[in-house]
């Protein structure tokens, strides 16, 4: 009981906060009307004016997630084959460059990389570019994982019955394996892309030109950073949703028939 | 039981030997199986007849000991073992189907994958061998939607398809509920009668009885004695294979 209220006072809290934002300044609030008034249209405007310089950030976050998640995938799917078929050396040796990258936080991580290894390897890397290699490279540790999980929980039935009829390994993890494991790790891989998604605003750090950065950019040349990091918000936020769904999307589309998805009466 | 007369031996089995965590699970097994046979094998659960099944195409490798395919040693083939296991078929207790594919592409992909048949050929291949074991109707339906006992005879159909020299049964009815085993007996009584060379590892001891030419009684990783059914059911030469017998017959009826 307790607890539903606490939920309806943060609720509350939220509402009355964009109440007080947008409605309550015309509506009730007479003392100074006018003035209140003026900066609800001010403000909107700004958001309007703001939106085009915003929505190229977006199109910046999404190639970082698109172009992580990517490279993530590539190097993710074969790290988990090889931790689960390969031999002791290589699987030492993946888990522990899983845990280097998991070990870090992203912020020291593009540090490291891009102030630090990137120039000392004479790379000479955009900060995108750059943005999207340690987010890329750092992505594929997760995805091992939840590669790993989805390829350690098919039954070793699956590959006994592909190498009896005469398969190589290879060809049994290519075509009986991984279009299994794939199906199953849908849904922790949403998780990745909502993570990415908003972990990719840290990439403001070392001056990417993706949303936040540009939000912030606005809001200290107008302070006014409440409609603009607002709007900042709710961009980030319908594509959190957008991507997720379209994985939701993806998910029922190739699951198998017979199975029991989604929710369940037992 | 109808027999093939060519004496051609197509398995032969030379002193396998397979520790696991240092237990010794195979204690020097030999035997061998000749064209058109069916050999059963049968023991107390534990003594290492699956692992005896998953040694004859090297799904388990042996510590010592060779088995060689028509004559050629498979034991030390290596990387191209995978040749090898082509003439091998194995049916599992658990079927082992692959799930993301519907009965018509768990017997297809052997040949389009492993035997790399044209896809038109393949899939008539595999309806012929669907159409073989009664299942052509549910062609298209995924191993989720089969039962148990259609599940089996669609891995059996999986196994045919790649036209194996010997075919491994490992327990085939023992995941099936009793009513469902028939179906799947029937299907491996027609394999036999059709003169396919089989061994199977079983505790259905009235159809051992009926289909096997030799019975192979092990335990506790030897092969305590074999002969024909008749004789290892009327008057086998250990007290203990007699208890056995008289003990799964009890269970399991005949």
């Amino acid at each position: 009981m307790d607890k539903d209220k606490d939920k309806g006072g943060e609720n509350a809290s939220l509402v009355s906060l964009t109440f007080r934002l947008f409605v309550s300044p015309p509506l009730f609030n007479f003392y100074n009307y006018k003035a209140r008034r003026r900066t609800v249209t001010e403000n909107l405007a700004l958001i309007f004016q703001s939106l085009p310089y915003l929505l190229e950030g977006a199109v910046v976050t999404l190639g970082l997630v698109g172009g992580s998640l990517g490279l993530g995938l590539i190097i993710g799917i074969p790290m988990a084959v090889g931790q689960v078929y390969g031999n002791k050396y290589l699987a030492t040796l993946i888990s522990l460059y899983v845990w280097f990258f998991r070990g870090l936080p992203e912020l020291v991580l593009l540090f490291l990389f891009y102030f630090g290894l990137f120039t000392l390897w004479g790379l000479n890397l955009t900060a995108f570019t750059a943005a999207i290699l340690v987010l890329g490279l750092r992505s594929a540790a997760y995805q091992s994982q939840i590669f790993r999980g989805s390829i350690q929980s098919l039954g070793e039935g699956q590959m006994l019955a592909a190498l009896s009829l005469g398969m190589k390994k290879s060809e049994a993890i290519l075509s009986i394996i991984l279009p299994q494991a794939l199906r199953v790790s849908i849904p922790g891989w949403s998780n990745e892309y909502a993570i990415i998604l908003k972990d990719s605003a840290i990439t403001y750090a070392i001056g990417v030109m993706e949303l936040l950065t540009r939000a912030n950019f606005i809001a200290t040349r107008t302070y006014k950073p409440m409609p603009i990091f607002l709007a900042c918000a709710v961009i980030f936020i319908f594509l959190t949703y957008g991507g997720v769904k379209a994985l939701n999307l993806l998910e029922k589309k190739v699951r198998i028939p017979g199975y029991a998805y989604g929710r369940r009466e037992i | 039981m109808p027999k093939d007369e060519t004496n051609e031996v197509v398995l032969k089995v030379e002193e396998i030997y397979k520790n696991y965590k240092g237990k010794e699970v195979l204690k020097g097994i030999s035997f061998e199986v000749r064209k058109g046979e069916v050999k059963v094998i049968i023991g107390p659960s534990g003594t290492g007849k699956s692992t005896l099944l998953r040694c004859l195409n090297l799904l388990t490798v042996p510590d010592k000991g060779r088995v060689y395919l028509e004559g050629e040693e498979i034991t030390h083939a290596k990387k191209n073992i995978h040749q090898f296991r082509q003439k091998i078929g194995m049916v599992f207790q658990d079927f082992n189907l692959f799930d993301h594919l519907t009965a018509l592409g768990n017997v297809e992909i052997g040949l389009t994958r492993v035997k790399k048949m044209e896809r038109e050929k393949a899939r008539e291949k595999a309806q012929e061998e669907l159409r073989r074991v009664g299942l052509e109707e549910q062609a298209n339906l995924y191993p989720a939607q089969l039962s148990g006992g259609q599940k089996q005879r669609v891995s059996i159909a999986r196994t045919l398809a790649m036209d194996p020299k010997v075919i491994l049964f490992d327990e085939p009815t023992s995941a099936l509920d009793p009513e469902l085993i028939g179906e799947v007996l029937e299907v491996i009584k027609n394999l036999a009668l059709q003169g396919m060379t089989m061994v199977l590892v079983t505790h259905e001891m009235g159809f051992a009885r009926s289909v096997a030419n030799e019975i192979i009684f092990m335990e506790e990783g030897k092969i305590l004695e074999s002969g024909p059914p008749a004789q290892l059911f009327s008057n086998p030469k250990y007290e203990r294979t007699r208890q056995f017998l008289h003990k799964i017959t009890e269970l399991y009826g005949e």
